[in-house]
Parts: structure tokens; sequence; C-alpha cells
């Protein structure tokens, strides 16, 4: 497809149920009540010029371009402002228009330099466009009066130049910044003619200002002012191809732009229905990783790993790493072989290497970084509703009233729905935070929290009682909906629980260490506030009570009434762009697609006859088993596609001696991660550039990913897997992924009415797709929960084993941040190292007085696991006794200090609790050198140049 | 801190019996051997039968005695509760 604008119709849709009719340039045109002249002119198919409105901002009404006339009004309105009224007779062509028009552009142009020419914009610039369509051929003004031609450019972004010579103040890129993004960094300094626009403060420049870079200015500018570096270094793009963001769970769409067989830039889709044309850094620009010469190619082999690699063709690879599973299962059986499936590729992908495990390896022991994340969730919500997915779809929040975020931290690790929230808050929403840090939520421009709980690590379950105990005992619960939706013998049960004195805020305050008062406050609050919903991440999973947590979440969402409609409702905010479809897929040692259990005999003779195999009937080997097992000799041998296990899961030195202990380890992967330092065959990866497929997001939204470029390495993905499984002998022969997803459909009931085709009609689907469901269902348990009554679970609160003492005295919790992805491995590859060089250890004042630690000071951070050093950062954001870090950096390797307690029923890991010791170091721990060392060895390449010394 | 394989399979057993012990001791003991029925590998059920069960709590040691028994538990929560072949009712999406 050739290259052409995203269409812009000048002023947002308008939702209404009453309809208008009016006639625009004799044509009769009706539209939704409440539309613009602007927008009605252009929704059938005319086009009225414009500068200061665009679709997704609010309309403005400055430029003065998009004059009409209207029968019976007076003077030539802005179309832009003027909202539509039935039997309305509207001209938008006539001399008087022309000639106001060319004036207004006139003025426009005179102080716009006239360098058209060599503009990296030309063609492809509204300002140009428009003064075309108004017929503008000179200007009258000359350049001698005031302008701004000489302002020099502000490089400082490490993806966008900001010109102000260029720039004709219509303000898009203020508003872009404070309606779709709400970071408020750009400014208006002046008025009229001398106006200007600045990032932050007059000293500062887009990189010192508060800016996110999210992009959303540069999306909005009509001229070359504010545009990507890239588009000056590789041209205008020629073509576009709509696909999925690979990084996390929020799924924004994006026309990736391309030119040749180079991908000028990623533009968020104004269709898609996940973020509505607004990015974050890592979707709009970070992707510069999948070029970047760490990137290995060809596949590569070895004997052992203290032996440099062997760079072979497919062919060798693959028989050698046949030849080896082979082996290891005739000697040691099917269990002694397990794999990783990767919640960063398709669903197509993922449900191949799975199937490659239990149909060719022949054991269970599959399992995905689902475990370390959102494991818990799946049972904490199917144990209460019955079913686990997340309740509402992102545009619930435009209905909610209250929005209780808990161990989530949505502007930086779901930045887009992020935005969204803030938009609704903005609006007049309140806000309850629980976490033990400030995160940025709680106070930003024109926001503020109604309630900051800043508990103790690990005491989730503890503050969620307590709420618990005054919405029940305050008479607050909903018992209408209590009676007809739940079972209420149970709700009598769980009220008598969290009823007793010993749960009510002011006793538990002692364990929360959060003054009762507030809790009350907010129990009141999101009880009988409107629409209450809750949204919560990894600081509500990752806990050894992460599963009673999302209970205690779920129980509190029932008691308050708040299931079933848009606004309201249970939300997890899931990590990786697909790890919601990893899940689907049948991920888990011990369920199949579609959470079917392995021991049912009939579907697993469905699988069977589909695969002409036999499967096991037990469950497998979990993450954390498998490295048990290992370590005893039980478990030989393991497939990991596009996972960093080494750095992203707990106790590295335990993954460390899993691995090692290991005869044969796979690693299939874009770059030479931590993981491959223990691997004898490398098969490199594709990106999500290079390969057709779908993503699942937090939504449950199945979404295409499209084949923009070639495969650097070769192949797709899916057409590695497939390799090892002929290898295997095992005769696949899919051409193409909507083969794959067809064979999804055929095994999996929530996935029945889902294909290809159809995702090329509809964008997207929302699961369940099936006889019940037919266009899928973006909101779940509308009419009643979709398997029987609502369950309250009683949720005692079993304090961790991890605890502090005088060895220890601080709890450790960790996060990520905006500009990074989870163990990094992509953004650190990208400019995003600008926002983010190295992970930091973030401690209060007092704590950091008592030990003599000052901000930027090396440190030495001690758990029962391990020791690693690192920086310090001095905040009042972590409370006394908490410090926080990132786990983004290999050279940090927060996880060697993390422990191996997990959820009880999950097993994910305790991520977010490890108490600590944190003294002055003078630098790197030796065990930090050491790996240096290590990773520099067992990345030796035979052939290339040793790194000198 | 990290201990040999038996030593966490006996925590994983206790935290579980731990986070069942509020529906009383009966029930409990039933969620428990549920639970490390529909989860776990056979590899890990047979070390823990094999294992000196003394050191288990209560629950726990009851529900490991049930299932070496060979005893299939019932059915406690609806987290051990799968769709049947045809069924698209259930998610547990991690
Ligand atoms: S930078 Fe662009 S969007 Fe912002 S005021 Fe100037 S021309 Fe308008
Ligand atoms: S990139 Fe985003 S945050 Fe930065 S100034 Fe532009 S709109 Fe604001
Ligand atoms: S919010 Fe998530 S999906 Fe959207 S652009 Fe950012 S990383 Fe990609
Ligand atoms: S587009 Fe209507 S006033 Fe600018």
């Amino acid at each position: 497809m050739g290259y052409e604008r995203q269409k812009d119709f000048g002023t947002p849709a308008v939702r209404s149920e009453s309809q208008v009719t009016l006639t625009i340039d004799g044509r009769a045109v009706t539209v939704p009540e409440g539309t613009t002249v602007m927008r009605a002119a252009s929704e059938s198919g005319g086009s009225i010029p414009k500068l200061c409105a665009t679709d997704n901002l609010k309309q403005f009404g400055s430029c003065r371009l998009c004059l009409v006339e209207i029968e019976g009004a007076r003077g030539t309105p802005a179309s832009c402002t003027t909202p539509v009224a039935e039997g309305m007779v509207v001209k938008t062509q006539t001399p008087r228009l022309e000639k106001l028009r060319k004036g207004v552009m006139e003025l426009y142009i005179s102080d716009h330099p006239l360098d058209c020419l060599t503009c990296s914009a030309n063609n492809d610039c509204e300002l140009q466009d428009q003064a075309a369509a108004v017929g503008l051929r000179d200007v009258r003004y000359g350049y001698e009066g005031a302008n701004h031609l000489a302002e020099p450019t502000d490089h400082s972004n490490p993806y966008f130049d900001f010109d102000p010579s260029k720039c004709i103040v219509c303000s898009r890129c203020v508003r872009a910044c404070d309606e779709v993004q709400g970071t408020f960094a750009l400014t208006v300094d002046g008025r009229g003619f001398a106006s200007e626009i600045s990032a932050g403060q007059t000293l500062d420049n887009f990189m010192s200002s508060e800016c996110v870079s999210c992009g959303a200015c540069v999306q909005a500018c009509p001229t070359a002012t504010l545009q990507e570096k890239k588009v000056k270094e590789v041209g205008k793009p020629e073509r576009s191809v709509v696909t999925t963001c690979a990084y996390c769970g929020v799924g924004c769409t994006f026309r990736a732009e391309m030119r040749g067989e180079q991908l000028v830039r990623m533009v968020p889709y104004k269709d898609g229905k996940a973020n509505r044309g607004h990015s974050c850094v890592k979707g709009r620009f970070a992707w510069g990783y999948a070029n970047h010469q760490d990137r290995i190619t060809s596949p590569m082999i070895r004997d052992s790993i203290d032996q440099p690699w062997r760079e072979v063709s497919w062919d060798e690879a693959l028989t050698y790493a046949a030849d080896r599973l082979k082996t290891i299962k005739a000697k040691h059986g099917a269990r002694a072989l397990g794999g990783i499936t990767s919640s960063r590729c398709t669903n197509e992908e993922t449900f191949l290497v799975q199937k490659l495990i239990r149909g060719g390896f022949g054991s269970n022991n599959v399992d995905t970084c689902a475990r370390v994340c959102h494991s818990p969730t799946g049972y904490g919500l199917k144990t209460t509703f019955g079913t686990s997915a997340g309740t509402q779809d992102f545009d619930s929040v435009e209905h909610s009233d209250v929005i209780l975020v808990i161990g989530a931290n949505p502007t930086d690790g779901h930045p887009v729905f992020g935005s969204r929230m803030k938009q609704r808050l903005r609006q007049g929403a309140k806000l309850i935070v629980i976490d033990p840090r400030r995160i940025d939520l709680v106070k930003s421009p024109h926001i503020e929290a109604a309630h900051h709980l800043p508990l103790q690590p690990g005491t989730n379950v503890a503050l969620l009682t307590a709420i618990a105990h005054v919405i029940v005992t305050e008479g607050l619960a909903h018992e209408d909906f209590i009676r007809e939706r739940c079972d209420w013998d149970e709700y009598q049960d769980w009220a008598r629980f969290v009823s007793d004195e010993k749960h009510s805020p002011e006793v538990l305050e002692g364990v929360t260490r959060v003054p009762a008062q507030s809790v009350r406050e907010a129990a009141r609050l999101f009880a009988t506030g409107g629409n209450g919903a809750i949204y919560y991440g990894l600081g509500v999973t990752e806990h050894s009570q992460g599963s009673s947590t999302v209970m205690a979440i779920a129980n509190l969402a029932m008691v308050t009434g708040n299931i079933g409609r848009d606004g309201v409702g249970v939300n997890p905010l899931r990590g990786q762009n697909n790890v919601q479809g990893a899940c689907d897929m049948g991920s888990f040692p011990h369920e199949l697609p579609g959470y079917r259990h392995i021991s049912d005999a009939e579907t697993r003779a469905l699988f069977e006859q589909d695969w002409g195999v036999t499967l096991d009937a037990e469950p497998g080997l979990r993450i954390n088993n498998m490295l048990d097992a290992a370590v005893d000799g039980e478990f030989r041998a393991i497939y990991i596609q596009g996972e960093d296990i080494l750095q992203s899961d707990p106790n590295t030195k335990h993954v460390a001696a899993g691995l090692e202990a290991m005869e044969c380890v796979i690693v299939h992967d874009l770059f030479l991660n931590e993981t491959a330092n223990y691997a004898h065959i490398f098969l490199p990866g594709s990106t999500f550039l290079e390969k057709d497929g779908t993503f699942t997001n937090a939504e449950r939204r199945i979404q295409p990913v499209r084949k923009v470029m070639e495969p650097a390495n070769g192949m797709s993905d899916w057409e590695v897997t497939q390799a090892l499984a002929n290898a295997l002998d095992l005769n696949w022969n899919y051409t193409h992924p909507s083969e794959i997803l067809d064979e999804i459909a055929r095994l999996t009931p929530s996935f029945a009415g889902v294909s290809w085709e159809r995702l090329e009609r509809e964008d997207s689907l929302q699961w369940p797709v099936n006889e019940q469901y037919p266009d899928g269902a973006p909101v779940m348990h509308v009419d009643g929960f979709v398997r029987g009554k609502g369950k309250f679970v009683v949720t005692e609160y079993v304090p961790t084993d991890e605890k502090t003492g005088p060895r220890f005295p601080l709890l450790l919790t960790t996060g990520r941040i905006l500009s990074q992805y989870n163990v990094g491995a992509q953004t650190r590859r990208t400019e995003n190292v600008q926002w983010h060089e190295e992970d930091l250890l973030e401690m209060h004042p007092s704590d950091a007085d008592n030990r003599g630690l000052k901000d930027g000071d090396w440190t030495k951070l001690t758990s029962r696991t391990g020791e690693t050093t690192l920086r310090l950062k001095v905040t009042d954001r972590v409370a006394p006794g908490v410090v926080y870090t990132t786990f983004h950096h290999p050279a940090t390797q927060a996880n060697v200090v993390t422990t191996d307690f997990s959820d009880w029923a999950t097993n994910c890991p305790e991520y977010k609790v490890t108490a600590v010791q944190v003294m002055p170091s003078n630098g790197p721990s030796d065990w930090q050198e050491g790996y240096v060392d290590l990773t520099e060895r067992a990345r030796r390449i035979e052939g290339e140049m040793e790194p000198a010394e | 801190m990290s201990g040999s394989t038996i030593e966490t399979l006996r925590r994983m057993a206790d935290q579980i019996a731990r986070n069942f012990e509020v529906m009383g001791h009966t029930d409990a003991v039933e969620a428990t051997a549920d639970h490390i029925n529909m989860f776990w590998d056979p590899r890990m059920k047979q070390q823990i039968f094999a294992d000196d069960r003394d050191a288990l709590s209560p629950i726990a040691r009851a529900a490991i005695d049930e299932l070496a028994e060979g005893v299939e538990p019932a059915h406690q929560t609806r987290a051990t509760v799968f769709n049947s072949a045809h069924e698209a009712g259930h998610s547990d999406a991690g």
C-alpha cells in the first residue's frame, strides 16, 4: 500500500443517541448530535481547511482558517467550534471564505521559512497542504518584521527535534501533551505574534523538562517543527503496515511507516482500540534494537559452556539440538526434557512451543514467564469469579468514579493506559493508591490522590481485610448485589471473618503501618463513591500471598457491587505484550490450551487425535521446580524461547546452578542474553517486525501482528520452532501463522470464532469468540458471573517467612520505570538508556542519614541470598524502612538478592519483599566482577576478535 | 538460602496448608490434597510421599498421607476445576 497520512476529521467523534441532519455544500449529511460542522463535512467526504484542529484534541478555535458560512447566521463562524444543528445549511467554499482564508494563511507563512523543497517534511506537511488548499501563491508581508526564523533547533531528545523556526504556534503540541498524555510539559509563552512554544521552564530543553517522550506532540504538529530524527535520516515513508506493539500488555496499535525495507517511524494508529492514537516512548521510539550490532543472526553451537560459540548452518544447529534431545530422552525419559514459552512471542509461536514440548518432547514440563508475574491472578480470579481474565476493556475507565490502584504504577508500567486513567481523574474521578512507594500518580499535574496508603511491603492482605472490615461493619455492603450474584452463605462466613475486631484498621495498623483513619476514609470512599474500579499489578501478585491478595480484591469488588458493567471491575494490568496469550495457549504445565487440565482424558484425546501423538496425563514441572530437578539430575534439557530466566527469575545463583547442571540448553532469542551464558545451542530469533501472528493484550483483545520486513536471521520464530520439530521427525508443515491460528481455533473453545481473515476484517476480537459470544466480549460477567455465583473467599493474612531482623533491617521492593522494559534486553539497546543508565537504589533520607550515605554513593545491598552493589538515590518517595530498585540492567542483577520465597498457590516469586541491609561500598561486588568475566568468556564466538585487554 | 529439593517441597506443602487453615482442619486437608494433586509433577509427589512426613504441619501431613494412599481428593475450590473438553467458560490466565 502507498503512503498516506492517517485521516484527520478535525475534531473528536461524538457519541450520541440522537442524529442531526444538515446540508453542507448542497449535500444532506446526518451525524450524531454534538458533532462539529468540521467533522460533519469531513465524515461526508468534504474537507475544510484547518490548522489548529486535529481529531484527538478538543476543539480550540484559534487559527481561523476553518471559517464557513451558515445560512441565517452572522459572520463566518469557525467550523471546528460550531456544533451542527437540525436543518442547518452550510457553505464551505465561497469567494468570501477563500479571501479570508488566504489572508490568514499569508500571516502564518510570513513567519515561516520558505524552504519547503529542502524541508524534511516536504509533501508530508499540513501547513504546505493547507496553503495549497487555500490557493496561496505568494506572501505580501516581508520577513523584515519580528519572526522566529533564527531560533536554534533543540536536538536534546534522542528521537525527535524541535525546530522553533518552523513553528506556527497552533498549540496542538501543548494541548496534546496536556489532554492526551497528561504530562503538561509544554507551555506557550507570550501572546499573539510573539508567542513561543517551550518545554518546561525557560532554561529547559526537551530532555531536561518533564517530557516523557511519548511523541504525542510530534504526532500533533502540523509542520516540521516537531519531527522524528529518523525522517531526516532515512527520508519520508513510502508505505505503511498496521501492527501491534511488542512491549507491554496495553497492546497499542501502530502504523509501521516504511521506506523500502527500512523502518522510518512507528506512528500510533488512531483506530487502535487499545490506544486510540496514543503511544509511549517504548513502542513509539524504542525499536532500534531490531538492528542493533549485538543482534545474532546465525545459529551457534558448542559442546560445553566453557567453549567459545561456533557459527553453523541452520541444518547443523538443528540436527545437533535434535540429537542431544533424542539422546537425553532415550537415556532419561521424556520427563527430563522441557521448555519455556515466551510472552513476547505471538500466540501462534507460543502454541507451537508447547505443542513441541508436549507432543514432541513428550512431557508437560512447559512454563512461561507468567509464572513470575500474574499466575496468582489466574488462581485468585478463577476461585472467586469462576474465570480469571480481567473483567473490563480499557474504555471502561471513562465511566469510573473511584479508581483504586494497588501495587501498580500505570504511568510507568502501562503508560498509554495510564494516560487514559489520568484523563478520567482530571475529569474528577477520585483516586486511591495503595503502594509502599509514592508513585507518580499520587501527585501529578492536576491530579492528586484522595488517599495514598503507603503500606509495609507484604501486608496487602491485611490492608484489604481492614478495608473490608470498614465496609461490612459500617453497613456499606451492597447486599442486593450480593444476594443476586453471589453465594449468600459464603458471603456471611466472609463477613463474619472480616468483621472480627482483630481485622479493624486500628488493630491492623500495627501490621500495615497505615493510619487507621486513612483506611476508614478510603474504604468509605470506595464503597459509596459511585462506580468503583480496581486496577492492580505485580505489587499484588509477586508476594507469598499473591493469590490471596487477588481474592481479597475480588471480594472487595463483590461486596461493593462493582462487577458486571462499565466503569467498575477487577483489572489486572499485565506486564508483557502477550502474557495473556501465552496463558491462553497452554503454557502452564498442568493445562492444555483453553484452560483444560491435562488429566482430563477427553481433552487429551482431542489433542492426541489432532496431533497424532500420545500425551502425558500428569502435570509437568514449573520453572523453579525444573531448576531444582536439574540440580538433582532429573531434568536435563530445556528449550527457552524469548525469555531470559537468568536475569528475570529470583535467586540468580540458584537459576545459574540449575542451568549449569543441564546437558542441553537451547536458547532462542535475538541476543546472547544472560541465560545464553549457560546455553549449548543458540537459535537466532526474529523481532515482531519480522513476523505475522497475533498478540492478546490485557483486555483479552486478540490483535494482528504483521510482518513489515524480512527476518534478519532468515526465519520467523514460528518457523524456527517448526524446523526444530521437524529435526525431531514431527513432520510439521505450516506455511503461514494463519494455519496455526486455525488449529488453535479448532482445538480451543474460547477461540472457536477467531481466524486471520476475520482479524484482517475486524482489526481485533476480545475472546471468548464462540457461539455464545459471536463478536467477542468486552466486559465480562454482565448478567451474572460466567460460571455460577461469585464466591467470597476468606483470606487470612499470613506474614511472609522473609522477615527483617537486626542483620537485615530494611525491606527491598522492586519495580520498573517508563523508559525500560523488563530485563531491558531490548530497551537497553536503544537510546532509551538516556533516561535510565543504571538501576538505582531508592532510600528514605532518614535511613540514608543513619548509614552516613548520600545521594549518588555506591552502596552494597545484601540479603540472605546474595549481595550486589548499586548507586543510591535518596528520596522520600519510599517510606523509612523500605528501599526500592528496578531490575533492568544485568550489571546490577537485583535478583541476586531476591529469595526463593513464592506465592503459596502458584509459586509466583516474592520479588516485592526481601529483607536487606544497605552499607557503603567502594564499587562492584566480587560477584558482579566475576559475572562480567564469566559473561565475556561465555560470549566468545570463534573467529571473532577477542576483546582487547 | 535455597535448600535442597525436598526442603522446597516441604515448604511448599506447608505453605499451601497454612493458607487453607482458615477453612478448618478437615476441609483444609482436602483442599491441600486437591491442590497438590492438580498442580504437582509426579516426581514431586513421589519425593514428598517418600519423605519423613513428621516434619510437615498437621494439615500438610494429613493431605500427603491421603494422597500417598492413592485417594483422589474432591475439588475444594474452583481453582482446581477446569474446563471440560468442549467448554470455554473457565480461564486461569496467569
Ligand atoms: S511546535 Fe508544531 S504543534 Fe506546536 S505550536 Fe508549533 S507548529 Fe503547532
Ligand atoms: S513527547 Fe509527550 S511528554 Fe514530551 S512534550 Fe511531547 S507530548 Fe509532552
Ligand atoms: S503503552 Fe505499552 S503497548 Fe503502548 S506503546 Fe507503550 S509499551 Fe507499547
Ligand atoms: S481549525 Fe478551526 S480555528 Fe483552527
